[in-house]
């Protein structure tokens, strides 16, 4: 999933300040599941901007709203009866919701409330790593399933380096050495020759090195 | 200033802070009439939405009492209050509150000495930082309505 965290609030203050009526939207899918600007994140930080612009004797209205999709054409349209009568929209969704409102209604000011970490799983309660970079050409078929390009501090395609120690990585003590799982992961699975095979260097254009990327499916194209 | 009675509300766990409330009354021991109980099946229930929206609507201070830690009826609920307590303490940090206007108390059932006590310390607390500073502007407002 696309995970993210609030802003801090005093950016977000400032984004808003100028406006009365805001429209607060939230997203049920990713910052949900990573507790960033779900439904229950909305109603929270609708709280606390409601608690810091009364304190400057300021009343504001916030209505808020949590879609199914925010980066989806399809569930933005149900903005359409609220979009004019509100100044400005704050939305609690990763970077390709608030750019989804944003074409959609081109005349309202749109402000990011989190910002948008990575691609990650879930290690425990509370606790998101990162797992892919979106690289557009997967490498987990060759090495074991784990990824160098997001794993390896130095996305390193034929590791490990000189700064593994123990199985962790020299950037700091709880980053494990993605190489040295690759190969714990060969071993057990008996596939240690794959690791003696020199990985070219990458290409790194569908990784987003070839300007910005889409994916166009002419099957599924009205 | 000096007449301000504080509205606290206070998140209490039926295993452990409610009962000791009791206790504390079936002992006659009294506590300031500011506190106005909730009672919750386990602290672990209330969540960081709960205490702002009490703040949110006037309350001067909150506080979520449960059980002593590692003795929660659900294992860790009074942990995961105690996260969620701090985390309302940062928002209100950002936002520039005074952060002890909610605060997190851990007590058995058999504390009913210590529950008083507490809520006369949390009372006083609260009567000392002064009224929930957007309190005038909501009374304002709703004059304003009517």
């Amino acid at each position: 999933m696309i995970t993210a965290e609030q802003k801090p609030l005093k950016e977000i203050i400032e984004y808003i300040s100028p406006y009365d009526r805001i429209l607060l939207v939230g997203c049920n899918e990713c910052v949900t599941v990573c507790s960033a600007g779900g439904r229950k994140e909305v109603g929270l930080l609708a709280s606390a901007l409601h608690l810091n612009f009364l304190k400057q004797g300021r009343t504001i209205e916030i209505k808020e709203i949590t879609l199914e999709r925010q980066c989806d054409p399809e569930y933005i349209e149900e903005l359409v009866s609220e979009i004019d009568r509100v100044d400005a929209v704050l939305s609690m969704a990763c970077g390709c919701g608030v750019q989804t409102i944003v074409e959609r209604y081109k005349e309202k000011p749109v402000f990011p409330a989190v910002n948008t970490k990575f691609m990650g799983a879930s290690e425990s309660q509370g606790v998101w790593a990162e797992r892919c970079q979106g690289c557009g050409d997967c490498l987990l078929g060759i090495t074991g399933g784990i990824c160098p390009v997001a794993r390896c501090s130095k996305h390193l395609l034929n590791g490990p380096c000189g700064g593994t120690s123990n199985g962790k990585c020299e950037i700091a003590p709880d980053v494990e050495c993605a190489w040295c799982l690759i190969w714990e992961r060969l071993k057990a699975l008996g596939m240690e020759k794959r690791y003696e095979e020199i990985m070219e260097a990458k290409d790194f254009r569908p990784a987003g090195g070839g300007g910005p990327r889409k994916i166009i499916r002419e099957d599924l194209s009205l | 200033m000096e007449n301000f009675e504080p509205e606290i509300v206070a998140f209490c766990c039926h295993y452990c802070a409610y009962t000791a409330a009791d206790m504390a009354g079936s002992k006659r021991i009294s506590y300031p009439p500011n506190i106005k109980i909730i009672r919750v099946p386990c602290t672990g229930k209330v969540d960081a939405i709960h205490i702002m929206k009490a703040l949110e609507k006037g309350a001067d201070g909150v506080y979520v009492a449960g059980c002593l830690e590692g003795d929660c009826h659900f294992k860790n609920g009074n942990t995961r209050a105690r996260y969620r307590v701090e985390h309302v303490q940062r928002y209100l940090e950002e936002l520039g509150w005074e952060t002890e206007r909610v605060t997190m108390i851990n007590m058995s059932a058999g504390m009913g000495e210590f529950f008083a006590r507490t809520a006369l310390e949390f009372t006083q607390k609260i009567k000392q930082l002064g009224p929930n500073p957007i309190k005038h502007i909501k009374d304002k407002n709703q004059k304003a309505v009517s």
